[in-house]
C-alpha cells in the first residue's frame, strides 16, 4: 500500500487520478445530498417541542464536524509535507483550506439561524460556536499566510508550521470556551443538544454527513488540480496533457 | 604545503554543538542591552498600554458597577494588544540586518537562541505591563483581591503571550501586510489565555477560588515554553530560506 | 572539504542553474563568479546549509549535508550581503557578539587585536551606526581572523573595501589557505592568490 502511494506522490501521476475521483466524488456528494435531503426535510417527523425549525440541524452538524475533520486532515498533509518534504502534500493542505473554511462559515450561519427561532437569538456564546468562529479565523489566518508568501517552498512550510501549531490549539480553545462557558451560561442553552434522535433522523444525518464528506473530498480533488497547474506550469508533462494542447492550438 | 595547523584547529573549549544555557543568556543579554540603548521605543509600548486601558472608561458610561465588572477583560486585552504591538520588532531588525542567519547558521541551538529573545522581550514589554496592572485596575473601582488575583494572572499569562506571539513573529517575517497579518494569526491561539486569566478574578469575585485558573495558566505556560521555541526557531529557518 | 554534485539552483519559479559540481580541498579556494542576479548568493548560501539545493547534493567532509547540518554549523564562517551588525552596538560589541554566538570563547586582547590589524581600532567603542560600508566590512574581516573556522563562505566580501582593504582581505585569505583552510568566495573582482590554489567557477555558464 505504501508502495503505490508514493508512485502518487508526483504532481504529474496525481494529476489525471484527482481528476478522475474528483467527478465521482462530486456525483457521489449529490446522490448522498438527494438522500439526505429527502429524508431530512419530507421524511422526518415534525419535532414536538422545536416544529420543523430542527430540520437546518442535517446542514449545521455535517458540516460543524467536516469543518473539524478536514482541519485535522490538513494538519496531516502539514505534517507529511514537513516530514517527506513532498510538494504534493503541502498541495494537498493548501487545497483543503478553502473548504474547511467554508463548512466552519455554513455551520455558523445554520448555527445562528437554528437559534433565531429556537432560543429567540442569532448568537449565544456557546461554547461550540464560539470555538467554530475562532476556527474559522485559525482558517482565514492559514489562507492569509499562504497569500502573502510569495516563494511557494516558504509559503508550503510556514503553512505547514503554523496548521500544526494551530491543530496543537485547537482542543485547549475549545476546552476552554466551554470552562468559560459553563460559568457564564450555566446549563441553560445547549445548541447542540439536537433533539431526541428518531431512527429515522439519524439515517437523514448520517446520509448528509456523507454528502458533506464525499463533496469535500471532490471540491478538495478539484482544486488540487488547479494548483498543481498553477505551480507547475513550465513543467514538460503539463504542456503535454490534452486539454493545455487544445488551449494552445485554439 | 603544510598540514592543518593548530591554528586552524576548531575551538578546544568543550564543543557548541547544541549548547542551550549559553546561547539563552546571550540572546537575553544582548537584546536586552540593544533595548536599553533604544529606550524611546520601550517607552511607547508602555504609553500606549496606558492609553488604551484609560480610553474604555472615557469610551463607556463610567458607572462603577459596569466598569467593576469590564475591567479584567479591557486590562487583559490591553496586555494583549501592548504584547501584539511590540512583537513584529522581535525578529525584524535581526532579520533586516543579516543577524538572524547568523544565529541560524551558529551551532548554538536555536530553539534557546530564541528562547533568549522572547525572555527579553517579555521582560521589556510584559513586566511592564504587570507591574502597572494593580495601578490602572483601580481606574476600574477592582478591589485589592481582584487586583492581586488580576497581577498574577499577567505575570502567568504575558510570558504566554510573548512565546505564542514569537511564532507569529517567525512566521511572518519580511511580510507586507505584517503587523495586521501577525495578529490574525497570533489572537485566536491567546484566547485560552484571556479566557483563564479574566475568568480568574470573576472566579475570585464569585467566591470560588482562582486556584484552578492558575494551574491552568502555569501549565499552558509550561507547554508554551517547551514548544513555542522550537516552533518558532523552525519558524525563522523557514523564512531564512 | 567540500564537494557539491550537480546543484540545482532557483528562487520561486525561476531557475538559476543547474549541474553545478566543484570540489574544494583543504588549501584551496574557488571563486565564483558571475552577472548580477546570475545566482552567486542562491549557490553560496546552499553551501552555507541556509536552503536546500533544488536538485544535487553536497557533501561536507565526504558526507552528504543538509541544511543546518551541525558539522556544518561548527565549521564554516558565513559572510552574506548584509554585515550582520547592530547599530547600537558598539564595533568591539558587535565583534565579541559574533565571536562568541558562533561558538569561540575569545579575550577581549584578541578581538582588540583583529580590529587592530583591520585599522578599526581607533573607531572600536564607536556604535556601528557611525561606520562607514567598508568600515563595517572592516568587521566582518576581523571576524574572520578571530573565528579561526576552516571553511569560509563569503558573498562579495571586498565589497565598499578601498585598496588597502582590498590587500588585507587577499592576505587574510592567503594566510587562511596556507593554513590549510578552504574558501568559497563570490566576487566580481580578481582574487591575488597563487595559481594552483584557486579554481574559478563562473555560474552563468550553468544557467539552464
Amino acid at each position: 500500500m505504501a508502495l503505490n502511494l508514493f508512485r502518487y506522490a508526483s504532481p504529474a501521476s496525481f494529476y489525471p487520478a484527482a481528476q478522475r475521483m474528483a467527478r465521482w466524488f462530486a456525483v457521489a456528494a449529490a446522490v448522498f445530498a438527494v438522500a439526505g435531503l429527502w429524508v431530512g426535510l419530507i421524511k422526518a417527523p415534525t419535532d414536538a417541542t422545536q416544529g420543523d425549525s430542527y430540520r437546518i440541524i442535517f446542514i449545521h452538524v455535517p458540516a460543524a464536524w467536516m469543518s473539524m475533520f478536514i482541519y485535522l486532515v490538513m494538519a496531516l498533509w502539514s505534517a507529511l509535507a514537513l516530514g517527506y518534504n513532498t510538494r504534493l502534500s503541502s498541495m494537498m493542505a493548501q487545497a483543503l483550506a478553502p473548504t474547511g473554511a467554508l463548512m466552519t462559515f455554513v455551520a455558523l450561519v445554520t448555527g445562528a439561524f437554528w437559534g433565531r427561532p429556537t432560543w429567540g437569538t442569532y448568537w449565544a456564546w456557546d461554547a461550540r460556536m464560539t470555538s467554530e468562529l475562532i476556527l474559522l479565523f485559525l482558517y482565514f489566518g492559514v489562507i492569509a499566510l499562504r497569500n502573502a508568501i510569495d516563494d511557494p517552498r516558504r509559503a508550503d512550510r510556514a503553512c505547514a508550521v503554523l496548521t500544526i501549531v494551530g491543530a496543537v490549539n485547537i482542543p485547549i480553545i475549545y476546552f476552554s470556551v466551554k470552562w468559560w462557558n459553563t460559568l457564564h451560561q450555566g446549563a441553560t442553552i445547549s445548541m447542540t443538544a439536537a433533539p431526541k434522535m428518531a431512527s429515522i433522523m439519524l439515517t437523514g444525518l448520517v446520509l448528509m454527513s456523507l454528502a458533506a464528506w464525499a463533496y469535500s473530498i471532490a471540491a478538495a480533488l478539484a482544486r488540487v488540480t488547479s494548483v498543481i497547474i498553477e505551480r507547475e506550469r513550465g513543467a514538460l508533462w503539463l504542456s503535454q496533457l490534452p486539454e493545455m494542447r487544445r488551449s494552445v492550438a485554439a | 604545503m603544510r598540514a592543518l595547523t593548530p591554528a586552524l584547529a576548531l575551538e578546544t573549549a568543550a564543543p557548541a554543538t547544541g549548547a542551550v544555557a549559553p546561547a539563552f543568556v546571550w540572546a537575553l543579554a544582548r537584546d536586552m542591552r540593544i533595548a536599553f540603548r533604544s529606550r524611546a521605543e520601550l517607552g511607547v509600548q508602555v504609553l500606549f498600554y496606558v492609553i488604551v486601558v484609560t480610553l474604555f472608561p472615557l469610551s463607556t458610561a463610567p458607572e462603577r458597577g459596569l466598569l467593576a465588572a469590564l475591567g479584567p477583560g479591557v486590562l487583559w486585552v490591553a496586555a494583549l494588544l501592548a504584547s501584539l504591538l511590540s512583537l513584529p520588532r522581535l525578529f525584524a531588525a535581526d532579520f533586516a540586518d543579516g543577524t538572524l542567519e547568523q544565529m541560524a547558521l551558529s551551532p548554538w541551538s536555536l530553539p534557546a537562541i530564541v528562547s533568549g529573545k522572547i525572555a527579553a522581550h517579555w521582560l521589556t514589554s510584559g513586566v511592564p505591563v504587570v507591574v502597572l496592572a494593580p495601578l490602572l485596575g483601580m481606574q476600574y473601582a477592582l478591589d485589592a483581591s481582584a487586583l492581586s488575583t488580576l497581577t498574577l494572572g499577567l505575570l502567568l499569562g504575558t510570558p504566554i503571550l510573548s512565546l505564542l506571539g514569537a511564532i507569529g513573529a517567525a512566521l511572518t517575517l519580511g511580510l507586507r501586510g505584517g503587523g495586521a497579518l501577525l495578529a490574525l494569526l497570533v489572537l485566536p491561539l491567546t484566547v485560552p489565555v484571556l479566557i483563564f486569566g479574566a475568568g480568574a478574578v470573576d472566579a475570585v469575585r464569585a467566591g470560588l477560588g482562582a486556584g484552578a485558573n492558575f494551574s491552568l495558566l502555569a501549565a499552558g505556560l509550561l507547554i508554551a515554553l517547551v514548544g513555542a521555541p522550537l516552533a518558532a526557531a523552525a519558524a525563522v529557518r523557514i523564512a531564512l530560506d | 572539504m567540500l564537494e557539491a554534485h550537480d546543484l540545482a539552483g532557483a528562487r520561486g519559479h525561476a531557475r538559476l542553474f543547474h549541474g553545478v559540481a566543484f570540489r574544494v580541498d583543504a588549501g584551496r579556494a574557488l571563486a565564483v563568479t558571475g552577472a548580477n542576479g546570475s545566482g552567486k548568493t542562491t549557490l553560496l548560501r546552499m553551501l552555507a546549509g541556509l536552503t536546500a539545493p533544488a536538485a544535487g547534493s553536497i557533501r561536507f567532509n565526504g558526507a552528504p549535508m543538509s541544511p543546518f547540518d551541525p558539522r556544518l554549523r561548527e565549521a564554516v564562517v558565513f559572510s552574506g550581503h548584509l554585515p550582520a551588525l547592530k547599530d547600537e552596538l558598539t564595533a568591539l560589541e558587535n565583534l565579541e557578539s559574533l565571536s562568541t554566538l558562533a561558538g569561540a570563547s575569545v579575550s577581549r586582547a584578541q578581538l582588540v587585536e583583529a580590529l587592530d590589524r583591520v585599522a578599526l581600532s581607533r573607531r572600536q567603542m564607536l556604535p556601528a551606526r557611525v561606520l562607514s560600508q567598508g568600515q563595517r566590512r572592516r568587521i566582518g574581516l576581523a571576524r574572520l581572523r578571530v573565528l579561526r573556522k576552516p571553511l569560509w563562505i563569503l558573498d562579495e566580501p571586498a565589497t565598499a573595501l578601498d585598496h588597502d582593504g582590498t590587500a588585507l582581505f587577499g592576505a587574510m585569505l592567503a594566510e587562511h589557505l596556507e593554513g590549510g583552510g578552504a574558501a568559497v568566495v563570490a566576487t566580481h573582482q580578481p582574487i591575488d592568490l597563487p595559481p594552483g590554489r584557486m579554481a574559478t567557477l563562473a555560474i552563468d555558464a550553468c544557467a539552464p
